[in-house]
């Protein structure tokens, strides 16, 4: 179940959907992503990927962007990490593809 | 006595806008004794509230009742809540909202839609709900939710007249566009407990129906997002009722009490503060009713010592009263319970008597 069914193409363009936002909130300690009677507090990996799914750029653009911006870390290594999240988002509604 | 536990920041606000309701469901868990319309927060009133709510961490609002469509200036509230900043659920019945209201809803920056039905199956649907043709109302509410891009939660309550057909009304939900589904056994507090002994299934259609969502869980994985209320009267555990008392969730009625949890005002002796004499924030800091069973002081054994004090915090504060006679005692569904057994015989007491509708 934790393995996303969904395929994840490079050319996908991930974005939130209607009814689910990403917002900082002080009191709660830094940001949350609000979902339908969901909420979820995602780590700072899951951050650096949720705030690129803009619905602007693809996955591999993502991608791409990220191993710029870590240059220590693997692009595979990365891309998983790219495919799995986004992957499970979406499986969970919490991202279109 | 103890100092007073250190309040954390709560995460959601139950707004009862107005106890009034088309349906008379008979597992409502509004109180017998009903908000009058006439003392109900006006909408000024309800903005203060959220900004309030938004100030203290809160950061979504269930729009909930009775029936929010009830409410002719329920644009103007959900608006106020968007406008402090919260993410606005609307909980509804479906019947009272019309497609131009929800089309006003939306613009006013609504974030999600749950629609509850009673059954698959329309008559036993209109039946529970006491409502003729509210079933097709539903759906048809459903659709336009869908049509305007708005996320859907169906949400099912169960109980014997019901509980056979779980994986149709997920169906039902999937057809209509839902991308989440609740299965919410009914839970006896409210209307519910008065009509117990007419919803209570056995034990072994609840076994069932709970390994009926796992599999179906799995099949829609991907598909619809199933959330599911376990039914406590055959648990051996308690729930972490409402995440803890005063821990993460608000509860502000009609005429603007503030409880811990919807139920709470059927525990004698708790002292409730309204919102048109104090700040929420005064109120979910200082105010007895949220004090009282707050943290793990106020308890008794087993809970005293267990070591899942901080899990389930004791289960619920208003099943030990409304089983035990005392609001400090372990929530009886809980093996540990010395009351457990009682509940094992309440669960047993099953009787097919006409429903007393909710008023």
């Amino acid at each position: 179940m934790d393995q996303p069914v969904r395929n994840v193409p490079g050319t996908a363009h991930p974005r939130l959907p209607r009814g689910v936002r990403l917002v900082h909130n002080e009191a709660q300690g830094g940001w949350v992503l609000l979902a339908p009677e969901r909420v979820f507090k995602p780590d700072a990996i899951a951050m650096e990927i949720l705030k690129r799914c803009t619905g602007l750029v693809n996955v591999d653009t993502i991608v791409d962007d990220l191993a710029k911006a870590f240059p220590g870390a693997p692009r595979e290594r990365i891309h998983d990490d790219v495919v799995k999240l986004i992957g499970g988002l979406a499986d969970k509604k919490l991202l279109e593809l | 006595m103890l100092a007073p536990v250190n309040a954390p920041n709560p995460l959601g606000l139950l707004a009862e806008l107005t106890h009034r309701c088309p349906l008379g469901c008979p597992y409502c868990s509004n109180p017998l004794e009903l908000d009058k319309r006439d003392g109900e927060l006006d909408a000024a009133n309800w903005a203060r509230v959220f900004r309030e709510a938004a100030a203290l961490g809160v950061l979504q609002v269930h729009l909930s009742g009775g029936e929010p469509g009830a409410r002719r200036d329920l644009v103007e509230i959900t608006k106020a809540a968007r406008d402090a900043g919260l993410y606005s659920n609307l909980i509804t019945s479906a019947v009272g909202i019309t497609p131009a209201t929800l089309a006003k809803l939306s613009e006013a920056g609504l974030d999600h839609v749950q629609i509850s039905i009673q059954d698959s199956e329309q008559e036993s649907a209109d039946h529970i709900a006491g409502y003729k043709g509210a079933s097709a109302r539903k759906r048809a509410l459903a659709v336009e939710v869908v049509k305007l891009r708005l996320p859907l939660t169906i949400n099912m309550v169960v109980h014997r007249a019901n509980i056979a057909r779980v994986s149709d009304m997920v169906d039902l939900a999937l057809s209509l566009g839902a991308g989440r589904v609740e299965i919410a056994h009914v839970q006896y507090y409210g209307w519910a407990l008065k009509n117990r002994a007419a919803l209570m299934p056995t034990r072994e259609q609840v076994e069932t129906a709970v390994a009926e969502v796992e599999a179906l869980r799995e099949r829609h994985h991907g598909r619809i997002v199933i959330d599911a209320v376990v039914p406590d009267y055959y648990a051996r555990f308690p729930k972490p009722c409402v995440g803890g008392w005063g821990r993460r969730s608000i509860n502000v009625t009609p005429a603007g009490r503030v409880l811990p949890c919807h139920a709470a005002e059927v525990i004698p002796g708790l002292e409730f503060w309204n919102v048109r004499e104090h700040s929420l924030q005064d109120i979910w800091q200082n105010s007895p009713a949220f004090q009282a069973f707050r943290g793990t002081d106020w308890m008794q054994e087993p809970c005293r010592a267990c070591p899942q004090r901080e899990k389930d915090f004791g289960g619920c504060r208003c099943q030990a009263f409304l089983i035990t006679g005392d609001a400090r005692a372990a929530d009886p569904v809980c093996h540990l319970s010395p009351h457990h057994a009682r509940i094992q015989e309440l669960a047993n007491v099953r009787v097919d008597e006409p429903y007393a509708y909710r008023g």
